[in-house]
């Protein structure tokens, strides 16, 4: 038997992709930091996809750094963005901080979750966006099958913070979505500064699920005006173990 | 009103005949308050009131005046709008009410809409036409909204004349001794009808719903419409959707021919029974898309219940402007700036969840955090400055609309809490920053002419940060309470 040949398998990547459905075939979105991005299939965030995004502990109810981690990956993606929430309590400031300025961002103010997802769906659907962002506490397999469906149909990309009315509510997190990607974020205390004041916050990204790719860790430091994440200097000054020493195996 | 107008604080009354009297027909506020009311004799009002403006009573020129109120609640609240004379409109809101943003909106918009031409009104939503005649004119409150279950609560209570009968039936009944609707309601109806006619009962059974009461709604001048009626009667919910289709294509002609693009349409059903189905849809923008607009009217078809069959369809534009360009109908291309290509989305969403409740936040002239931005229509142009928002002071993601007390631990007075308790938990702040002083805008609220709040960024142990504010400068007692607050959530 002969051994296979590079552009063989590549071949047969193809093959399995064009398969899987057209995952990657709206390109992706790069974070711009190389750690990040070389774990993710495509070399960046899929567009045409669902991703979800949850907090942790107090990041749970308040989805902050949730909410301001998808700002950023919805501010680089130049166009309009479709924000529904059921709770009007976004600080629009706060949003243009990281890129999202008023001209860019819809405000849906739905009244139920459920009207919240069909919202969702209608923007995915449109392609006159190119980001979508839904707050949401439930996502069912068959919903996020939809919004996956119509994400993929129009290359919009589609951001859905999970956003909980209390810290037990997240043993839903554990459920199987039809998502892309699901990435939990939790706030870690910044770098002390030599001087009295606060530092860049930090965050501690985990991607738990990652279609086509392996579920990792990265401790980064919080979206700036640019819109960008940047590795926290520990990890980028680590010396003997490489980043791919965090990497855990996807089940 | 003309230059020959009485000033609005002198007493005006209107008079007409009753037989061979005179009567007060109606009378302003200020005569109601000097002891006149509608149906006393004309000589004893002049007698009690010097310098009362009398003017002819003009039953026809109200009318005409209620049936052009009539018409402009047609084009603006509701497909089927009927007038109930003398002082009255009657509208169908089922189908319509989502597009004014639910009917508690709705009706409060009417109020509002109306006082701003000057009329003051009051308004009953219930589940029948008599039911919300009988609130609106005999429960306390400008506006009623009931449920079924207690419109049953409550209709009994209210007085004999709120059943529409003609006043001396409302006379003998109080002479008997009727007062309530609820004592009426319980009397054996022979002897009723024997006595008054089939009114009574009749009333009674339109009230509470056990007889069908249709109404007969305005029509619009000059409009355009397409009508089909169906020799059998259809109901199937995908019959119902394919002659959406033809009618919105055939109006989408009549359109074309004009050079107009429908704002506004009203899609009604005439069932077999005599009721009359409606559907409203708003756009942004004018369309004469026939495929957008019967995507629109059918994600609305669900709410219609066909019940023995549609044996008319007619479709109605309520609301037109001028649409020169033939309209594309190709997919726009993504990245689109605020325009053409965002209102199709925007009319959908609109339709589905109302238009209010879909918004851009634009900065606002205001350093409060609360009123710095401000709600504006998703395509409308925006030419305020959008970039008065501070760069440098870092803003929170999620603002809390109340701020909430929090119970804090500070050493020194001006100095950021060194911890502080908030919904229960205890945090330890390891960094802060600050402040960051807001002053109250005195030019706006006069209670707020010295107020002063400190703002601080402060982190916990965990790593989350908080926007927390102290009421006042610390000093002066003036400018706020000294009480600390958290304002907001930062990422």
């Amino acid at each position: 038997m002969s051994k296979p040949v590079a552009s063989d398998l590549a071949h047969l990547r193809q093959h399995i992709a064009k398969l899987d459905g057209s995952l990657h075939a709206s390109g992706a979105l790069p974070f711009g930091i190389d750690a990040i991005d070389r774990h993710l299939p495509g070399g960046g965030l899929a567009l045409g996809a669902v991703h979800e995004i949850a907090g942790r502990d107090g990041g749970v109810v308040d989805a902050a750094a949730a909410a301001l981690f998808a700002a950023g990956i919805a501010a680089r993606t130049r166009g309009q963005v479709l924000w529904c929430v059921t709770q009007p309590d976004l600080f629009a400031p706060g949003l243009a901080q990281v890129g999202l300025t008023p001209d860019r961002v819809i405000y849906v103010e739905a009244r139920d979750e459920k009207s919240v997802l069909a919202c969702c769906e209608e923007g995915l659907r449109h392609g006159g966006v190119t980001a979508v962002v839904g707050e949401v506490a439930k996502l069912s397999m068959m919903v996020s099958r939809r919004l996956q469906l119509a994400a993929e149909a129009f290359g919009t990309l589609g951001l859905i913070v999970r956003r909980w009315k209390q810290e037990k509510g997240t043993a839903d997190y554990g459920q199987p979505t039809a998502a892309t990607t699901r990435w939990r974020i939790s706030a870690t205390p910044s770098a002390p500064l030599p001087v009295a004041g606060i530092g860049r916050a930090r965050w501690h990204l985990e991607l738990l699920r990652c279609k086509g790719g392996h579920s990792a860790e990265f401790d980064v430091e919080a979206c700036d005006g640019k819109t960008c994440l940047a590795l926290a200097a520990p990890l980028v000054h680590r010396p003997a173990q490489a980043p791919d020493a965090q990497l855990r195996t996807a089940s | 009103m003309h230059s020959c107008a009485p000033p609005p604080e002198a007493p005006l009354i209107l008079k007409g005949t009753d037989g061979r009297r005179r009567v007060v027909v109606a009378v302003d506020r200020a005569a109601r308050q000097a002891g006149l009311y509608p149906g006393m004799a004309l000589t004893k009002a002049q007698a009690l009131v010097a310098g009362l403006a009398i003017h002819d009573a003009d039953p026809q020129a109200d009318r005409d005046g209620l049936e052009r109120l009539a018409q402009w609640a047609l084009r603006t609240f509701s497909p089927l709008v009927a007038v109930d004379p003398p002082d009255g409109l009657v509208m169908d809101v089922t189908g319509a009410a989502h597009l004014k943003g639910g009917e508690t909106a709705l009706l409060d918009g009417l109020i509002q809409a109306l006082a701003a031409q000057g009329i003051e009104a009051r308004a009953a939503l219930a589940g029948t036409w008599g039911a919300a005649h009988a609130l609106a004119r005999f429960s306390p409150g400008s506006s009623v909204i009931t449920t079924p279950g207690e419109e049953d609560r409550r209709l009994p209570d209210l007085p004999i004349a709120a059943l529409r009968l003609p006043a001396d039936t409302v006379h003998s009944l109080n002479l008997l001794g009727f007062q309530s609707i609820g004592e009426l309601a319980a009397q054996p109806r022979a002897p009723l009808v024997h006595r008054f006619g089939p009114d009574i009962a009749r009333r009674l059974d339109q009230l509470f719903g056990r007889l069908n009461e249709p109404i007969d709604p305005v029509h619009l001048p000059d409009i355009t419409e397409v009508t089909r009626v169906f020799a059998e009667p259809i109901g199937a919910p995908e019959t119902l959707a394919r002659y959406t289709g033809k009618l919105t294509a055939q109006i989408c002609d009549r359109l074309d021919s004009k050079n107009l693009g429908a704002t506004q349409l009203d899609l009604m059903f005439h069932r077999v029974d005599n009721r009359i189905e409606a559907v409203r849809i708003g756009m942004a923008r004018p369309v004469r898309d026939a495929g957008r607009l019967t995507r629109l009217l059918c994600d609305q078809l669900e709410t219609v219940d066909p019940g023995f069959g549609i044996e008319r369809m007619r479709l109605v534009v309520t609301g037109a402007e001028p649409l020169a360009l033939a309209q594309s109908s190709t997919l726009d291309t993504p990245g689109d700036t605020a325009g053409a290509g965002l209102s199709s989305l925007i009319d959908t969403l609109s339709n589905r969840i109302g238009a209010e409740r879909i918004y851009r936040l634009y900065p606002a002239e205001s350093d409060v955090p609360e009123r710095c931005a401000h709600r504006r229509s998703p395509l409308e142009a925006e030419d305020a400055r959008t970039d008065i928002w501070p760069r440098h002071w870092p803003r929170p993601v999620r603002l809390f609309a109340r701020p909430e007390p929090i119970t804090t631990l500070g050493l020194l007075p001006d100095y950021p809490p060194r911890a502080f308790t908030w919904r229960g938990a205890r945090h330890q702040v390891i960094a802060a920053d600050g402040p960051e002083r807001i002053f109250g805008e005195w030019w706006k609220r006069d209670p707020e002419i010295h107020a002063v709040r400190d703002y601080f960024r402060v982190e916990i142990e965990t790593g989350a940060r908080y926007w927390l504010f102290r009421s006042g400068d610390g000093e002066d007692h003036r400018t706020g309470t000294r009480g600390w607050f958290l304002h907001g959530v930062f990422a």
